[in-house]
């Protein structure tokens, strides 16, 4: 059972890998929003699978739970700063709009 | 025993809706077709993962019923917050302006 606690945290470490690909050359600032989202999510099962094996689960799930706090607000705000920003369409000079992405 | 088993069931779940989730995330051809994939799956592979790991603790020699109320209110609250956060990243990008993907031939007939 200890062994596959383990390698699921090692599984975990590889798909957050596969995430970040996302959040580097994501196209869209929300792609990156995203990808740093999903990558988060995952910390927060980690760092519950990290107390497990050092069998301090005691100290490790306050970590988790301030973690997922902190995500949360910070997809909050990356969000509405976004919001904030906008897509502006700019005026091509023919007359149409095209977005900026 | 069948404490293991409902632990390896939970936890192989959790990690397969974690992968479906990441193929999602890098296969997918817009925004928020991505965040569909990634917002449910997410939410449904944390809890899986966080009951089956909550379940092994509560099963192993050290069980603290202080710890385990602390995995059950992190359950509750990643439960709230992932489809809150989800629902905010597709709200802004609405907002923003921008458009969602649609199939090559739609687009041409709506221009």
């Amino acid at each position: 059972m200890e062994s596959l606690i383990l390698y699921t945290g090692v599984f975990l470490t590889c798909i957050m890998l596969l995430s970040l690909y996302r959040a580097v050359v994501g196209p869209t600032g929300l792609d990156r929003i995203m990808g740093m989202n999903a990558i988060g999510s995952k910390t927060v099962v980690l760092i519950v699978v990290i107390g497990l094996v050092f069998g301090r689960l005691d100290m490790f799930v306050d970590i988790a739970l301030s973690y997922a706090m902190l995500n949360f607000i910070a997809v909050l705000a990356a969000s509405r700063y976004l919001h904030k920003k906008g897509y502006h369409t700019v005026p091509t000079p023919k007359g149409g709009s095209s977005h900026d992405h | 025993m069948i404490i293991n088993a409902i632990v390896i069931i939970l936890c192989l779940l959790g990690l397969l809706l974690f992968t479906g989730g990441t193929a999602g995330l890098l296969r997918l051809p817009d925004v928020y077709t991505r965040l569909h994939m990634a917002g449910k799956l997410d939410t449904l592979g944390t809890l899986s993962l966080l009951l089956g790991l909550g379940l092994y603790f509560w099963n192993s020699e050290s069980h603290n019923i202080l710890v385990l109320l602390k995995l059950l209110l992190l359950w509750g609250f990643v439960s709230f917050t992932s489809p809150t956060a989800t629902h905010a990243m597709v709200d802004a990008g609405m907002r923003a302006g921008l458009n969602p993907w649609m199939k090559p031939d739609r687009k041409r007939r709506a221009s």
